[in-house]
């Protein structure tokens, strides 16, 4: 189907299916429940996981495959916010023009930062990618400003020219949308305590990023795939076998980076606002994270991962001090301030520290990632399956 | 002329001269053996010939195009593909993925963009690689992760990822070296079946005097990076300066 093998148009349609229902399964306690706060289903915060979804997709397609880490992949993204915003500017306030303009000229950015990068490998690679994308965010942040808009970044004003948008009415600045129906445009369902809220930038987001991701399942499987994971396991043998490895690095590279600028456009498509700290080195390095965490190489890895830290970052940092004492009410007052206290530094501005031995657990027991802990969960479940059923010998290879 | 010449070849690590004053010259479709002790300088010289190392003085013509200068995948691209001594593989891919990545640089050359038809479907690169296997006896571990196999199997499978692109000229690095005495004939027959098949020169670097001469039509023998004799095998089984040089001290 799709030109995909079984198994992975069955992880396509499953990953369509959990995107496409997300409101529903993001929101699985009622609005009024003390468990409310952690549900995920509100527009903003689905916005973000299935962008940064397609953020540590491409970044995968680069590290996954070839091994090569960059270190400066947020450049990217922001170069693709940037690009984003002027079309908004500049040319309509439809979100398309900006998405395409914005993975393009992420493209074209990460030819020339790649070509120059591409020429180490390891360690140095990584420090050439970290220092071209500080290199942009300082200069964003700072003499480009004209164009960035510096610390303040770069955003809509009722001014622009909008040449293909007819005369906009009212005085308000027209709010990203795609052929007229607005971003954070959102329909509600009240079932009984629940509110499902579907919102028409979370569905282009999540549209975008399943075509990012069969996309990405195709290079895969793709002879070119083949070939960059050859690079990974052996490039000396590569070269000797008669094949060129650096347009294959240099290609892998510069489609790693059109994911990121497709990331970027997305995300200003939903906030049209750009700012330097989102080239930053923390944002690359979260995108580090993000890939490793769910799992580098797999295909779904990522995803995973991008979802995983959005949700920390967004709900564990909500859990503060009054909230602890309200899950811990029934105790008494002694014992709950102790497990209180003991509880705080992981919660609220602590999320990080969460996040970080969750991280380190993750590296040290499951290198493979999350991915890796459902694999073994799998597999505990076959062998319990198997022994049950002793009959069905034969098991089929991985392909 | 033969169809590689090496002239006047030197190739100097720091105060160590690996290679003197090479020159060779290795005939169309003939089986060349190198001879000689460690060190002597064998794996040097074939480094020079695909563009590992590039040697100090001398110069390397392969069908009268001079290969210095050119890099490791364009002097593969010529028609010189190489054995390792220690099995260059992707120990990460199974063994039919090893196969497949030689016959796609047959293919398509250097590069090509191939990004969204899968591997699977690209029906006549799998059927040659999937009848390399066969004739490697490899076919039925084509699922295997090649990191895992036992170093005859990886041997072997180096060898089929070579002729899978139909070299013209055959670099062999000790091809026999830990192999068990049934692998070593194995891989004699293999390479006089090779042999008969196809248009192809091979030039072999072999400690095994059984390998050598079973094989070999001419035998350079090396040591101290440059060339004691060249000759026949039978002239070299005979040579006073071979045997006290090499001969009498590797012959166990
Ligand atoms: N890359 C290198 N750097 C420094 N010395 C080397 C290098 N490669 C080989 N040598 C030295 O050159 C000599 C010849 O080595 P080699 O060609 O591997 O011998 P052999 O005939 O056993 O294959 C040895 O003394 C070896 O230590
Ligand atoms: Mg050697």
């Amino acid at each position: 189907m799709f030109g995909l093998a079984k198994k992975d148009a069955n992880l396509l349609l499953i990953v369509a299916g959990l995107v496409m229902l997300a409101p529903f399964i993001l929101n699985p306690f009622p609005g009024e429940s003390a468990m409310a706060q952690f549900n995920a289903g509100y527009p903003d915060l689905m916005q973000r996981f299935v962008i940064f979804g397609i953020f540590a997709i491409g970044f995968n397609l680069l590290f996954g495959l070839t091994g090569y880490l960059s270190f400066g992949h947020a450049a990217f993204l922001g170069v693709g916010s940037y690009a984003g915003v002027w079309m908004m500017k500049l040319l309509t306030i439809n979100v398309i023009p900006a998405i395409l303009i914005s993975t393009l000229v992420a493209g074209i950015f990460s030819i020339a930062i790649g070509y120059i990068s591409l020429r180490r490998s390891g360690i140095y690679f990584s420090i050439l990618t970290l220092a071209f994308a500080q290199m942009s965010f300082a200069l964003a942040a700072s003499v480009l400003t004209p164009i960035t808009g510096g610390e303040t970044g770069l955003q809509t004003a009722l001014s622009d020219p909008r040449i293909l948008d007819s005369a906009s009415s009212g005085g308000n600045i027209p709010s990203p949308a795609i052929f007229g129906m607005e971003m954070r445009d959102s329909a509600e369902l009240v079932l009984g305590g629940w509110t499902f809220t579907f919102n028409v930038g979370y569905y282009l987001c999540a549209v975008v990023m399943i075509l990012a991701f069969y996309t990405a399942i195709r290079i895969f499987r793709s002879p070119f795939g083949l070939m960059l994971r050859a690079i990974k396991s052996n490039q000396q043998r590569l070269n000797y076998t008669g094949l060129n490895t650096r347009p294959y690095m240099l290609a892998c590279f510069v489609i790693s980076g059109m994911y990121a600028g497709l990331a970027g456009g997305l995300m200003v498509s939903m906030d049209p606002l750009a700012g330097a700290e989102r080239m930053q080195w923390t944002a690359s390095g979260e995108v580090v994270l993000m890939t490793i965490l769910g799992g580098a190489g797999t295909l779904i890895g990522p995803v995973l991962g991008a979802g995983m830290i959005k949700y920390f970052e967004n709900i564990f940092s909500k859990i503060n001090e009054s909230v602890l004492h309200q899950w811990f009410a029934f105790m008494p007052d002694g014992l709950e301030d102790v497990i209180v206290a003991m509880l705080y530094p992981f919660i609220g501005k602590g999320w990080h520290l969460t996040l970080g031995i969750v991280f380190m657990l993750v590296v040290i027991f499951l290198p493979g990632g999350l991915v890796e802990g459902g694999q073994r969960i799998g597999a505990m479940f076959k062998r319990k399956a198997k022994a049950d059923d002793k009959s069905s010998a034969n098991v089929e290879p991985a392909e | 002329m033969g169809i590689l010449e090496v002239k006047g070849v030197g190739k100097r690590f720091g105060g160590l001269q690996a290679l003197g004053d090479v020159n060779l010259s290795v005939a169309e479709n003939s089986v060349h053996a190198i001879i000689g002790p460690n060190g002597a300088g064998k794996s040097t010289l074939l480094n020079c010939l695909i563009g590992k190392l590039i040697p100090d003085t001398g110069s390397v013509t392969f069908e009268g195009q001079s290969v210095l200068g050119r890099t490791p995948y364009e002097i593969c691209q010529m028609g010189i593909s190489r054995v390792f001594q220690t099995p260059e593989i992707f120990t990460d891919l199974n063994v039919m993925e090893n196969m497949l990545i030689p016959c796609f640089a047959k293919r398509d050359g250097a590069f090509a963009m191939n990004a969204i038809g899968s591997v699977t479907s690209q029906a006549e690169v799998q059927d040659k690689a999937m009848q390399m296997l066969e004739d490697m006896n490899l076919a039925d571990k084509r699922h295997m992760l090649t990191g895992s196999m036992s170093r005859g199997d990886k041997r072997r499978l180096e060898i089929a990822m070579c002729l899978s692109q139909d070299p013209r000229l055959l670099l062999l690095d000790e091809p026999t070296a830990g192999m068990a005495r049934a692998d070593t004939n194995n891989t004699i027959d293999l390479l006089k079946q090779i042999k008969e098949e196809r248009d192809i020169t091979i030039a072999i670097i072999e400690h095994d005097m059984h390998v050598v001469f079973s094989l070999a039509e001419r035998i350079t023998v090396l040591a101290q990076g440059t060339p004691l004799v060249e000759d026949t095998p039978e002239n070299i089984k005979g040579h006073p300066k071979v045997r006290e040089a090499y001969l009498g001290e590797s012959v166990d």
